[in-house]
């Protein structure tokens, strides 16, 4: 157990109280509710072991759900998207300019880290809601709410990286 | 026997990815089907825990409103009260359904199947499917049931289908159902078209089920759609506003084991 095995531990249950005990209650318009706890997959180093990871955001989405009576929607939602992760942002990136051991969202520029933000979360969002409406049926809906949340939840993650991170 | 192994080496981590998924997919099915109890809820002690400490300072807020609509409920109780007759003959009367108390210690309408946590869980004789109302009106039935905790399905739910007529009218029954848009109105289905009701008839509850009592209020009807004679389906105004809930009572209905021995030996 290292120091950057705790610190990412200590973010696990700060995401999961964060979300759960105040961004739950947020309800924008009394059906807009942000999901910030998908952070801490943005946030999580690259060069790290990726079943710890896969399983560490499984663990994440999973404990979202108990909190939220959900099933596991979070917890399928947010696995999928740490799995894509890296082949997304390898796209994003390029080849050349994509640093895998030094990776930090503020090292690179704001167009490719917003996109970065952008395509997980929508990815996240779509997965969750398909999965909470579960019938094709409503499919307006499914996407009508995957945008709108994914620009709240955006939105306030970048209110996060702005206060809460060291610009590189 | 090297090729697997060499396979299992190459694919660890999508095979990892796939193990998970489908435990995710399993729980996810599992919450969309109403007659299987769910093994993830919010009803568990350390939730429930998290909720209770919550909830004593989200109380807070909103004390003012809360102690008005209590207000209002025994105004309109010792009314009843002062009315009735004194002639009491314990023989004509039998009782039917038990009142008992709990608060929601977390809400939700956001999603497209809400579901609330209560604050009373099994010592407290509480099971699932007994209904949770308030002055106001319905909110939702029990579902999960821990020691201290319960959840309930909110009537704000795709599967809580909880049978209802229009207030003046004895014969006709619909089902109460929610289209996940507005956590305001929700939709009564299966109206025969016989049925005769106008904008702003006051609906309740059916009575047609071991669950709610006759009569409990649920809204008025906003609007409707109808093709070929046959209504699609009616737009109820709720009554409650679900967005703020705090006291709510739970009824017992004290001949469901009767009942529901009853059905069995029908089926057998």
């Amino acid at each position: 157990m290292n120091n950057s095995s705790t610190k990412h531990i200590i973010w696990f249950v700060l995401f999961v109280l964060l979300q759960v005990l105040i961004f739950n209650n947020i309800k924008l318009f009394g059906y807009i509710n942000p999901y910030i706890y998908i952070a801490f997959i943005f946030f999580y180093p690259l060069k790290k072991e990726k079943g710890t990871f896969l399983f560490l955001s499984f663990l994440l989405g999973l404990c979202i759900d108990f909190f939220s009576d959900t099933g596991g929607i979070n917890a399928a939602a947010t696995l999928f998207i740490a799995y894509i992760r890296l082949s997304v942002l390898s796209t994003i990136l390029g080849k050349n300019d994509f640093d895998f051991l030094l990776f930090n969202i503020r090292s690179i520029s704001f167009g490719k880290s917003f996109l970065y933000v952008l395509s997980l979360t929508f990815i996240h969002h779509l997965v969750f809601f398909t999965l909470d409406y579960f019938s094709l049926h409503e499919f307006g809906s499914i996407i009508y709410k995957t945008v709108v949340t994914t620009i709240l939840t955006v939105f306030l993650i970048y209110i996060g990286i702005i206060l809460f991170t060291k610009k590189r | 026997m090297r090729q697997i192994i060499k396979f299992l080496e190459k694919y660890r981590y999508f095979l990892l990815f796939l193990i998970l998924e489908s435990f995710a997919l399993f729980f996810t099915i599992q919450s969309h089907s109403y007659h299987r109890s769910k093994f993830v809820n919010s009803a568990n002690r350390f939730t429930g825990g998290i909720y209770n400490k919550l909830n004593s300072i989200h109380e807070f807020w909103n004390l003012k409103t809360e102690n008005q609509r209590l207000l209002e409920e025994n105004t309109r109780l010792k009314n009843i009260l002062s009315v009735e007759s004194i002639e009491i003959d314990s023989s004509k009367h039998y009782r039917r359904y038990s009142y008992s108390s709990a608060k929601i210690i977390k809400n939700d309408y956001t999603k497209r199947n809400n579901y609330l946590l209560i604050n009373k869980g099994s010592v407290n004789a509480i099971v699932s499917d007994m209904a949770v109302v308030n002055s106001k009106g319905i909110i939702g039935v029990t579902k999960s049931v821990s020691n201290y905790n319960a959840t309930v399905i909110s009537i704000l739910n795709e599967y809580s289908q909880i049978n209802a007529k229009p207030k003046n009218n004895n014969h006709h029954f619909g089902t109460l159902s929610w289209n996940g848009k507005d956590y305001k109105t929700v939709q009564l289905l299966d109206l025969p078209r016989q049925a005769q009701f106008k904008i702003g008839d006051t609906i309740i509850t059916g009575g047609k089920s071991t669950i709610f009592p006759e009569g409990i209020l649920i809204g008025t009807i906003k609007d409707f759609e109808k093709t070929d004679n046959v209504y699609n389906f009616i737009n109820i105004t709720l009554f409650n506003d679900m967005s703020s809930l705090s006291n709510v009572n739970i009824i017992t209905n004290l001949q469901r084991e009767e009942i529901q021995q009853l059905e069995n030996t029908n089926n057998e």
